[in-house]
């Protein structure tokens, strides 16, 4: 749902055809949500059948693409066209805007659920789980941050770098908040396994400390 | 590529008896130059020990240590403090500067006590400064100075006279997230120049910063990213 609004926000800087509103998008967030070109088609496609966007015949861009020669003035070829949003789709961008993001629905959350599931199994170790799962998302937070310090993301230069550079802050965040919970269920677990150990099973370690 | 320090199979035992403490379990731990390893574990994990061991604070119970090709167990008290002031410099979370020194004499001091001139180990000073952005608060106070410039003294008295093996015990704790970072940056460019450096922390952020990060449980690494080999299989491999 996020891009078809990204999308539209984007066109509010003037008219554009698909292969530009991609760049554009990358240009702000990198490749982190890759969008295929077929998508960004089809969006428009559907932006434009609901009122969102209108069809601009573009002439330079049909001159240079046009390699075929000829054409009618409205080709089916859409890639010779350009979309600009309409006053309904600008009012949309506004209420994207307007409208905070709703967490009253998180997404699934693959890790959360498999642990989740985990810990109620026996026989499944959940610290190698927790480990294995750290070491990948540390590396993934070495990966972002040589990114942050190298490249565009380090010296913006206008407000595309800078936005790329925030998303590229808004990973650093999410998998810094992924090792601290992994750290936490750590912490917790064994507090839980020191708990239902010590009354029963104290004398199975030798010299084992009680509490 | 030779280890500026390797700790080979080190174990530190506090106390003895029913009170004893395995802080560390035969761990084997190198840091080259140019690399930044970061340890990360939560409190009581070693990591400290680590450190401490590394820079010729403590002394294993078993295992050695060594800094650029010397086994800290063959020099005596003497040796230990000279290899300190020579080829390790340490960066603490609270500073550690002396307040009645100025910056450029806090950051001369270790050349002093190595017996350097006093001309010399200032003008050693002031380049040191110069490398981590403060050459103009050199005649400054530590009470003068905000808590992220006073950081950056202490790294450059921590580098001064090009020692190559830095320590870093959480040198971001007490600062704030854009100083943190720019801590981060000076350690990682000194590292990039050629020095080794290892940082305890216990923020992911900031381990992150780092080409290795080591982690700590119970007084055993039990697992690291960014490893070109595992060095666990290198524990019986002394020296280098």
């Amino acid at each position: 749902m996020s891009i078809r609004q990204a999308m539209l926000a984007i066109l509010e800087q003037g008219p554009m055809y698909g292969y530009q509103l991609r760049a554009e998008f990358e240009q702000r967030t990198g490749e982190t949500w890759p969008l295929n070109i077929g998508q960004v088609y089809t969006t428009l496609t559907r932006l434009e059948r609901d009122g969102l966007v209108e069809v601009v015949v573009d002439e330079v861009a049909r001159e240079v693409a046009g390699h075929g020669g000829v054409g009618e003035p409205l080709s089916s070829d859409r890639t010779h066209v350009s979309y600009r949003a309409t006053e309904a789709g600008r009012g949309e961008v506004a209420d994207w805007f307007a409208t905070p993001v709703p967490r009253t629905q998180p997404p699934r959350d693959e890790l959360a659920i498999k642990l989740a599931i985990a810990v109620t199994l026996p026989g499944v170790d959940v610290g190698s789980i927790i480990q294995r799962q750290r070491s990948a998302t540390m590396t993934a937070l070495q990966d972002y941050t040589r990114l942050k310090r190298s490249g565009r993301a380090a010296t913006p230069q206008d407000s595309a770098d800078l936005a790329w550079s925030l998303v590229l802050d808004s990973l650093v965040f999410d998998a810094e908040a992924e090792v601290r919970w992994l750290d936490h269920c750590e912490a917790r677990l064994r507090r839980a396994a020191a708990e239902l150990s010590s009354p029963t099973r104290s004398t199975q370690r030798d010299g084992g400390v009680a509490r | 590529m030779n280890a500026v320090l390797h700790l080979a199979a080190v174990s530190r035992i506090h106390g003895e008896g029913a009170t004893e403490v395995h802080a560390l379990r035969s761990v084997t731990f190198r840091a080259h130059p140019g690399e930044l390893v970061a340890v990360m574990g939560p409190s009581g994990s070693g990591k400290s020990t680590l450190l401490t061991l590394a820079g010729g604070l403590d002394v294993p119970t078993s295992g050695s240590v060594w800094i650029e090709g010397t086994d800290l167990a063959s020099l005596d008290n003497a040796g230990r403090a000279r290899i300190r002031r020579t080829s390790v410099g340490y960066v603490f979370q609270d500073f550690n500067l002396i307040p009645a020194l100025t910056a450029a004499e806090n950051v001369a001091l270790p050349r002093e006590l190595d017996g350097e001139k006093g001309r010399v180990a200032r003008r050693l000073a002031l380049t040191a400064l110069e490398e981590v952005g403060i050459a103009d608060l050199a005649d400054r106070f530590p009470d003068e100075m905000s808590g992220g410039q006073q950081q950056r003294v202490a790294i450059a008295r921590a580098i001064v006279g090009d020692r190559r093996l830095i320590l870093a015990d959480e040198p971001t704790g007490a600062l704030d997230t854009d100083t943190g970072e720019e801590i981060l940056r000076l350690l990682r460019a000194r590292c990039d120049a050629g020095a080794a450096g290892v940082m305890v922390t216990h923020e992911a952020r900031h381990a992150a910063w780092a080409d290795r990060v080591v982690f700590l449980r119970d007084g055993v690494i039990v697992d690291e990213t960014g490893a070109d080999e595992p060095e666990g299989l290198l524990a019986g491999e002394v020296g280098r």
